[in-house]
């Protein structure tokens, strides 16, 4: 038995009814939801291990009354700091566990060690991401225009970008809002780029920059990279850094006499 | 059916001809690493290195989004433009797998079970399916336990089976095909005798009885195993908007202020509006509801109202699915 499984299987017998992890699936390894420790053997967690588990933490119908165990990768413990930050967990319920760059185990008492610990894990967008970043910065506004509506003719609104994304955990989101019908329900180009810059909108200062959105694309949409650009400016704007849970209340719902505002003309 | 055999020249004439003929023809056009069916002006924009498209090609005949009808109002009165057959062009869906052509059945069925829907019926009057039998497969593919297979030909109006040599073995199958072929009868010769179509087809195996799962889903309905199978599902529309068969719809208004369009687009039973009622109830609250839903209504009500199964075994679900929620997978499990 690997030593996640063995983990797994003593967190069970300690009283967790639920160790959330990742077991193989077909591309890749898939979450999965160990309730029995005979189940546990299919446990497995590497760098093969993207989808973002903290999407279903804020799940009550999964997550039931019990007390729950995350094995959670760095992508993970980011959404949870944050999740946290806005209310949206009581880490009290949660043991939080991670599988070091060391191959320990690790398992975290407080927010402020997941912090302290995500303060020495680097933000870094990958090569493909910085390719398409070159690409569209080097673009006139007409020209991007142009890139995104062509891509979001694309889009069939199937809101997977929205289910995977562990931090829209709306219960009613704008989507469902029929008076007035904010977001138009059928695709069509620019109702759909609208529904994007709502959806990147809602999540700046908030985005993890996780991807989750993009992967969960069907259609290959980077929708990923709206949110994460939204990184990279408030990191300017606003001294965020990417990657780190804010700890001082959303750039934009958060006033302060310092902002430096030379975005507004 | 009749058997002929087109040279590798004589598809690049015969398609031509068909774009020659004023006809709209879809075709799997690659994009990235994602390959999908759209408008094509030669032979060239087809592509050829994919196992599957990764949306059906049921919107050629039940469109994203379609208007029923449009108003307008001027000087007090209302003038209503109905859906006109007259502006749906004549449509050629090439290169279509067997488990494509095949859900166009069940399609029809949905749209005309107690009431025969003009859009689709106008639709689907105006377009001709030319599959292309299947010589690869992936783990996804399961269209063998589901009463196709990839050189399956109920549905398509021809049906051609690439060879070695850039041509292709054609089956003529119904008087819609006959006519295509007739843009360029020059193009087509006498088959080769010796010519067997499986030899070029791929190896999908067998992986459940479709009986055994109805069966199994008769009383299946309170079980504990639509709560374990539906975990780790993230409740988006993705699978049924790439579902060759999945039919929902929504109806909604588009009102601009004296006039205005009713549009029917795609819906899906994995949202948990489609079932929210007026009143806040929704009869369809959690997750392991609606998933449950959408196995039976392919697997035990559709066969139940209908007659006929609500999968082609196309896989399109479980590849187009964020966290991997294999329908095979689940459905072996089910009789396992």
């Amino acid at each position: 038995m690997n030593k996640i499984a063995e983990k797994a299987v003593a967190l069970l017998q300690e009283g967790h009814t639920l160790v959330l992890g990742y077991e193989e699936g077909d591309r890749a390894p898939r979450p999965f939801f160990c309730r029995q420790a005979e189940e546990a053997q299919h446990l497995v967690l590497d760098e093969r291990c993207t989808a973002n588990l903290a999407v279903y933490l804020t799940k009550p119908e999964l997550m039931g009354k019990g007390r729950v165990a995350v094995f959670a990768i760095t992508s993970s413990l980011r959404a949870i700091a944050q999740l946290t930050a806005e209310n949206q967990l009581q880490l009290e319920n949660l043991t939080i566990l991670t599988l070091t760059a060391e191959q320990e185990i690790k398992t975290f008492a407080t927010l402020e060690e997941i912090r302290s610990y995500l303060s020495e894990v680097p933000y870094e967008l990958s090569d493909t991401e910085k390719a398409l970043d070159e690409k569209l910065s080097a673009m006139t506004r007409e020209e991007r225009w142009k890139y995104w509506i062509n891509e979001f003719s694309r889009c069939i609104k199937c809101y997977a970008c929205r289910a995977a994304c562990p931090m829209c955990y709306c219960t009613r989101c704008i989507t469902e809002v029929n008076r007035p019908q904010w977001i138009s329900p059928w695709p069509s180009p620019l109702p759909n780029m609208e529904w994007q810059i709502n959806r990147v909108m809602h999540l700046v200062g908030r985005c993890i920059g996780c991807g989750a959105c993009g992967r969960a694309c069907p259609v290959g949409i980077p929708v990923d990279y709206l949110s994460k650009k939204m990184l990279q400016d408030l990191s300017e704007e606003f001294g965020y850094v990417p990657g780190q849970a804010m700890q001082d209340g959303n750039a934009l719902s958060t006033f302060k006499p310092d902002d430096k505002e030379n975005f507004i003309h | 059916m009749e058997k002929r055999y087109i040279s590798k020249e004589g598809l690049s004439r015969w398609f031509k001809a068909l774009l020659a003929g004023g006809k709209r023809v879809y075709a799997p056009v690659r994009n990235n690493d994602k390959v999908d069916f759209k408008p094509v002006r030669s032979l060239d924009e087809v592509a050829d290195d994919y196992v599957q498209t990764t949306q059906s090609a049921k919107s050629t005949v039940f469109p994203r989004a379609e208007v029923l009808f449009s108003y307008q109002k001027e000087n007090g009165i209302t003038t209503l433009n109905d859906f006109d057959p007259a502006t749906v062009p004549e449509t050629v869906v090439w290169k279509i797998h067997p488990c494509d052509a095949v859900g166009f059945i069940p399609l029809s069925q949905i749209f005309n079970e107690g009431y025969e829907d003009i859009l689709y019926k106008t639709h689907l009057e105006k377009t001709t399916l030319v599959s292309f039998s299947c010589s690869h497969a992936d783990s996804f593919c399961f269209c063998t336990s589901v009463q196709g297979g990839p050189g399956e030909t109920t549905g398509s109006d021809i049906q051609l089976t690439s060879l070695p040599d850039g041509g292709a073995l054609v089956e003529i199958l119904t008087p819609k095909g006959e006519a295509l072929v007739q843009l360029s009868a020059e193009s087509f010769e006498a088959p080769k005798e010796d010519e067997d179509k499986a030899q070029y087809l791929a190896d999908v195996p067998i992986y459940f009885q479709l009986d055994e799962i109805r069966n199994k889903l008769k009383d299946a309905f309170n079980s504990d195993i639509w709560k374990k199978q539906s975990e780790r599902c993230l409740g988006c529309g993705a699978c049924a908007f790439v579902c060759p068969t999945c039919a929902c719809f929504d109806i909604q208004e588009n009102p601009k202020g004296s006039q205005g369009q009713r549009i029917r687009c795609w819906d899906s039973c994995g949202f948990s509006l489609f079932t929210q009622h007026t009143s806040g109830h929704n009869p369809r609250a959690v997750q392991s509801q609606r998933w449950r839903q959408r196995i039976l209504h392919k697997f035990s009500y559709m066969p139940d109202r209908i007659n006929i199964f609500g999968c082609t075994g196309c896989g399109r679900c479980s590849r187009a699915c964020p966290v991997d929620m294999n329908i095979r997978e689940h459905l072996t499990s089910l009789v396992k």
